[in-house]
């Protein structure tokens, strides 16, 4: 399928995607508190993600799961909180990666 | 077009959603023993939960025409409750030994903790005594890579488990390298907020190619479509894949590999 094809397919859902994360970000800035907001585990992971998009690679969905993801190998001790957040939280003595 | 959806949980939809499936083409469904939603307080609760999906949803989807098979297992979120999960694993021996029981799933692991991976290990050995297919959950989200490493670790521990019998499943697109480079099968889920869309699908056998994927809806209690599958597939055709392919990626596949189990027959 020609490249052109894909934009024509997907810019609509794409367009509106993307509508979607600058409206969650102005909102942050928009509500009380956006300072501590913004130094959330959460947050930060997401503004890193959202700068390898740009990277014109091929590689862009790997990438970002890779930014979002555990990058320990150890099993944890014992499950405390056993949700799943979307990004990786750095314990105490974990390296912020 | 036929469908297989080798991972359904049936026991959570309406009886309107058989119906969709049978309409769709979805005749054949495999449902693995999963997380109800709550941890459950004790393990006559497991007992009744698996006489439920060994016996009353195969006649539930007869009526329909469709065919259910189930699969047999301790789930990884409540694995860490050791005592309740060491009295679950001595019943898995009498359900893995019914008629439509195919195989130890899905487990794996939650939160990659150390009493996961001791209730994981231990339904890998009952898997390899009695030579039972393997589904296996990865763990959502930003635990799914270190997860899905750390389960094939012990799986390849394991040496009696051929990774051939294996289907490793909630692939995304950062672990589907290394399961296809260690031999193993792969399932791509179709959940709107944790896993992945019909589009992303599509993606990954457009980059992976279509050998050892398996497309499933894993339909449950939450935010799911029993018809995901369909959409997918549809999702295929409008991007001009050929009637083969489609047929190969959500029909032959999961046949393939479900088909190890001697019990198993697709429609």
């Amino acid at each position: 399928m020609p490249a052109i094809k894909a934009v024509e397919m997907y810019f609509p859902d794409n367009r509106a995607r993307l509508l979607e994360i600058a409206a969650f970000l102005d909102r942050i800035d928009r509500y009380e508190s956006g300072d501590q907001a913004r130094q959330d585990f959460r947050y930060r992971s997401f503004i890193k993600a959202l700068q390898i998009l740009l990277e014109p690679d091929g590689l862009r969905t790997i990438k970002v799961q890779e930014a979002l993801s555990d990058p320990t190998r150890e099993p944890i001790e014992a499950v405390a909180d056993s949700k799943a957040y979307g990004a990786w939280k750095p314990g105490d003595g974990d390296e912020d990666y | 077009m036929k469908i297989i959806d080798p991972h359904i949980h049936m026991v959570s939809r309406t009886t309107d959603d058989y119906l969709a499936l049978a309409y769709c083409g979805i005749h054949t469904v495999t449902e693995p023993a999963f997380w109800a939603g709550f941890d459950r307080l004790s393990a006559d609760s497991f007992y009744d939960y698996f006489v439920h999906i060994c016996e009353v949803e195969p006649v539930r989807a007869s009526r329909f025409g469709i065919c259910h098979y189930c699969w047999i297992g301790m789930n990884s979120k409540e694995s860490e409750n050791l005592s309740l999960a060491h009295q679950v694993l001595k019943m898995l021996p009498e359900f893995l030994d019914r008629k439509t029981s195919i195989g130890i799933g899905e487990i794996g692991l939650n939160k990659n903790s150390r009493n996961e991976i001791q209730i994981l290990q231990a339904q890998l050995s009952i898997a390899a005594q009695r030579n039972e297919l393997v589904l296996i959950h990865t763990p959502h989200l930003e635990d799914k890579r270190k997860g899905t490493r750390l389960i094939m670790d012990l799986i390849r521990n394991e040496s009696r488990i051929l990774p051939s019998r294996v289907l490793i499943d909630h692939a995304e697109e950062h672990t589907i390298g290394e399961i296809k480079d260690n031999g193993f099968w792969y399932g791509l889920t179709l959940y709107p907020n944790s896993k992945g869309s019909p589009e992303r699908a599509v993606d990954t056998v457009e980059i992976f190619g279509s050998e050892g994927v398996c497309i499933n809806s894993s339909a449950d209690w939450s935010v799911s479509d029993p018809l995901a599958t369909v959409k997918c597939a549809n999702e295929m055709r409008r991007r001009g894949h050929r009637q083969e392919l489609m047929d190969k990626v959500f029909y032959h596949n999961p046949n393939q590999f479900l088909s190890q189990c001697p019990k198993f027959k697709a429609l």
